[in-house]
């Protein structure tokens, strides 16, 4: 009951600050459009955003909120670097790349700098990495930091996990095998979906009505269970092959998702197939690969390309999941979500060492990251070309 | 003077693009009398409507008024709050727009979003205002003005829907209205009907209006006093009979010239010459609905055969049946007196080169991520088998041939061009098939008075040159009159009247062929006037057609 009191106390003193604020601002102003035309709404988000940043000042000087320190000075980093990296790309490159760099937001920069760095890591995983990812040594020390005078070990700079394996190395090969896994089973899902998805819409008639049909059956199963489903068919199928079980995984995953790309690919294609210039090239005598590769496909690239971030993120997410439920990317190949699974107990010694619980934070942190700059960039994608219709 | 309702002056107005600000109006003034009705005429781009919306103190998103002062009734509209503004607008000041299907909610009934606005205002009660509506409706001359509020907008027509938006402007009895184009969508035959309802009703309640259009002869119609607008600056303003009768400058002459463009009588067919296109017989349906029904006509070689009707009557049908995009259920079409294949996938190459097609929204018949050299450059390549060095001095050969200097253009994408550029390059695309036979299709209705008068002369020069002949389809009997040889009138389906131009244009007429001719717009302002009396204020428009039945 009481909560729900200091709730109610704190919205009014948010509303009445807000209020206040807005009529200070139109007599300090002399009743600038700014504030004179500042719906009550707007002023009391003002109040509650001056109360978030007061709460959060409080909360860095409290002793036990190391996590909420961190978090901060890593946004604070991210944030720095972001806007580095866009001055960078406003100086350097070609006349049209700098000024693509001009009109980016800081969160569009702050996605392809994470991006950037995310495929730098895995395409140079082997050279950048100090050990192997199924490198095993004598000494297990799950304590990050390598301060050898709090009991870290140099070598290893976040530690071993319990039968000790690095896990930075274990972090980056993640990065290879994780996200270029994804990578590849959302290309596959684009090919699919995006050219039965054009066919359908091009065509029509029967061919539509099956493929829609079959998409609509696919769709109705809830697609984590299912694919849950079809690995455990899988795994009885690879037997002791563990590659091909990783190849299983990516067709079915592919398969599942390329349901959605389907449907995307028919909305986008049914309203491109009515223009006039289709009509054109039909009466011209155009074959059909001439129309859905060179007259609709150009067309349907901006949201196909936006699909395609958040596709990637879902595909990535649910690769992980699959791992962490142990039948997706099988050991000893390092994978976030088996990380996140493998090191999930030393979230329990957070009270004696933050630093030891943090350690499955990172794998989980690397995803959430990931998808965090695809979602940045896609936004900005869509904003961009959405204003170019305009 | 004390009665002045809208003062403008020097309001100068920027757009932003590319992070500048560009200006789109330098300096207008404007005086507003109330119950005048002031026209704003000039081509697409001239600031007509970012004067009438700025008459409301309002910018689109991205344009801002930099300078100057409107003043409506003593109040400064530019620097007024928000709050002053949201009390004067729909119920002082009420705006209608271009397109009355776009501005309708499709989810409300016409009389609920019709007494929104009252309500709101304090001005009336739900009920009264209900019953207001139902009086507004029948001065507009709505049928059923008891029940069609109870409709929802796509149960109307556009006509209708048009009034409708007319009778929710008037209903808290604003002292002033801004007209946005708002006949501009609409067929002849209808078009007549809305702009005497809208002239009544503003005459009855004393309202001042600003009329924005670029059609010279509705504006005739409709205005008080004209004032011509060209990229942004007025160029001359006066009284309606004083403005058409004395145009003071160039500018003004020359979008008064522009209906005088005519062609040459070109000498009668020789008796027994095989026609290039032949319609014969046509019966076409979509579904179970009949759309065409018997239709015949001829096309000769480098002739234009106008093909005239309102929409629905089966205009672009028969160039679907003529391109076989719909296979007609009889008849045949015939191509130098040969048949071809009904549907165009049935068609050899060369049947599909002979007949091509010219769009009316150059918007949609360009493939925007092209390039003007690839949507020139693939008929060439794909007809001609030319390529490379070839290809591309084929390409400026064409550009040449519509008027536009190659090297600058050729690298452009369509989004880079203007209206009537856009539809040069639907020509030259036409063109490089090198055909025989090319189907217009409103090619002109889209694009500004001296835009489409360009358009038209270069089809005539291009038809003398390679003796093309077009089939021209249009609901504007202007365009007809300046390049058809022969004329086909359309209604529901059906072939009304064919003929000479000539003798097309002279009486007698069948009934349909007179009302579609006497409902196109005159400059004269005492036009509408007197067809009304003519007519009976009962019998214009669609209820003339349906009388007709």
């Amino acid at each position: 009951m009481s909560v729900i009191l200091w709730i109610l106390a704190a919205l009014a003193a948010i509303s009445l600050s807000g209020w206040v604020f807005r009529l200070a601002g139109q007599k300090i102003t002399g009743n600038s459009p700014r504030f004179r035309d500042m719906p009550f709404a707007v002023a009391f988000g003002y109040a509650l955003a001056a109360a978030a940043v007061l709460g959060g000042v409080w909360l860095w000087f409290q002793p036990g909120a190391t996590f909420f320190r961190w978090a901060v000075q890593g946004f604070v980093i991210f944030a720095i670097a972001a806007w580095l990296f866009r001055l960078l790309g406003r100086a350097v490159g070609t006349a049209g790349t700098r000024k693509l760099f001009r009109q980016m937001p800081l969160t569009a920069s702050f996605g392809i700098l994470v991006i950037l760095i995310y495929a730098v890591l895995s395409i140079f995983a082997g050279v950048i990495a100090p050990y192997g990812q199924a490198e095993v040594f004598d000494q297990v020390n799950a304590l990050p930091g390598g301060n050898a005078a709090t009991g870290g070990n140099p070598d290893h700079l976040l530690g071993t996990d319990q039968i000790g394996r690095d896990l930075l190395s274990r972090l980056i090969y993640g990065a290879q095998n994780t996200v270029g896994i994804a990578f590849v089973t959302t290309c596959i899902a684009f090919f699919l979906g995006g050219s039965l998805g054009f066919l359908a819409a091009t065509l029509q008639g029967w061919l539509d009505q099956v493929l829609s049909r079959a998409v609509d059956v696919l769709m109705a199963i809830p697609s984590l269970i299912f694919a849950l489903l079809l690995m455990t068919i899988a795994s009885a199928w690879a037997g002791s092959e563990k590659w091909l079980l990783t190849v299983y995984m990516v067709l079915i995953i592919a398969v599942i998702d390329s349901t959605r790309v389907f449907r995307l690919a028919r909305a986008v294609g049914l309203n491109i197939v009515v223009m006039d210039y289709i009509e054109a090239a039909k009466l011209r005598g155009e074959g059909l690969r001439y129309l859905i590769f060179k007259e609709i496909l150009p067309n349907a690239y901006a949201p196909l390309l936006a699909e395609f971030g958040l596709r990637f993120c879902f595909v990535f997410l649910t690769i992980a999941s699959l791992s962490f439920l142990g039948v997706g990317i099988q050991p000893p190949l390092a994978d976030w979500g088996t990380m996140v699974r493998d090191l999930a107990q030393f979230i329990n010694f957070a009270a004696f060492s933050p630093l030891t619980a943090a350690l499955p934070l990172m794998a989980a942190g690397a995803i959430a990251l990931l998808t965090v700059a695809v979602n940045f960039v896609v936004d900005w994608m869509l904003h961009r070309t959405s204003g170019l219709k305009d | 003077m004390t009665d002045l309702l809208l003062k403008i002056r020097g309001l100068k107005i920027e757009g932003r693009s590319d992070e500048i600000w560009n200006p789109i109006i330098n300096g207008v003034d404007l005086d507003l009398r109330k119950g005048e009705v002031l026209g704003l005429i000039g081509e697409s781009g001239a600031g007509k409507s970012t004067i009438g919306l700025a008459g409301m103190g309002f910018t689109r998103d991205g344009v801002r008024i930099s300078g100057g002062s409107v003043e409506f009734d003593g109040i400064d509209l530019v620097n007024a709050s928000a709050e002053v503004k949201r009390k004067l607008l729909g119920s002082r000041i009420a705006y209608v727009a271009q397109s009355a299907a776009a501005s309708f909610n499709p989810a409300h009934k016409l009389i609920d979003q019709h007494t929104e606005a009252p309500v709101q205002h304090g001005v009336m009660s739900r009920a009264e205002s209900a019953a207001d509506a139902v009086e507004l409706y029948r001065r507009l001359r709505l049928p059923n003005p008891e029940e069609i509020g109870f409709r929802y907008p796509h149960q109307v027509s556009g006509g209708q829907l048009q009034r409708a938006m007319t009778a929710m402007a008037m209903s808290c009895r604003p002292d002033l209205i801004i007209f946005d184009e708002p006949t501009t969508a609409l067929d002849v035959t209808t078009q007549i009907e809305v702009l005497a309802s809208i002239r009544d009703i503003v005459e009855q309640f004393d309202t001042a209006a600003i009329y924005i259009t670029h059609d010279l002869a509705v504006v005739a119609q409709m205005a008080d006093r004209i004032k011509v607008l060209l990229k942004g600056d007025e160029v001359e303003e006066a009284e309606t009979r004083e403005m058409l009768s004395h145009p003071k400058e160039d500018y003004t002459k020359s979008l008064w010239a522009v209906r005088e463009f005519k062609r040459p009588q070109k000498p009668a067919v020789a008796a027994g010459a095989t026609p290039v296109v032949s319609v014969r017989k046509v019966t076409a349906a979509y579904g179970k609905v009949k759309v065409l029904q018997n239709v015949s006509f001829d096309i000769h070689e480098g002739r234009t055969v106008a093909v005239v009707g309102e929409s629905g009557s089966g205009k672009s049908t028969t160039a679907r049946c003529i391109t076989g995009l719909l296979p007609p259920l009889s008849g045949s079409i015939q191509f130098d007196g040969v048949e071809m294949p009904a549907d165009y996938r049935k068609r050899s190459k060369d049947q599909l080169r002979q007949v091509q097609m010219i769009y009316q929204m150059a918007d949609t018949a360009l493939n925007p991520r092209k390039s003007i050299g690839e949507i020139i450059g693939r008929p060439v390549q794909f007809y001609m088998g030319l390529r490379g060095r070839e290809k591309r001095r084929r390409v400026e050969q064409l550009l040449d041939e519509i008027e536009l200097p190659a090297d600058q253009y050729f690298d452009r994408l369509p989004s880079e061009l203007s209206g009537g550029q856009k539809q040069r390059i639907g020509i030259a695309r036409a063109l490089a098939a090198e055909p025989r036979f090319i189907i217009c299709d409103e090619v002109t209705s889209a694009l500004d008075q001296l835009v489409a008068e360009g358009i038209l002369k270069l089809l005539a020069r291009l038809q003398d040159d390679l003796k093309l002949s077009y089939m021209f389809i249009t609901h504007d009997l202007a365009t007809v009159r300046s390049i058809a040889d022969e004329v086909v009138v359309m209604k529901e389906g059906k072939v009304i009247e064919q003929g000479p131009k000539a003798e097309m244009f002279r009486p007698p007429h069948h009934a349909y062929t007179d009302l579609l001719l006497s409902s196109v717009p005159e400059m004269d302002p005492d036009w509408l006037s007197n067809l009304l009396k003519e007519r009976g204020v009962d019998n214009i428009g669609d209820a003339a057609v349906d009388k007709m039945g």
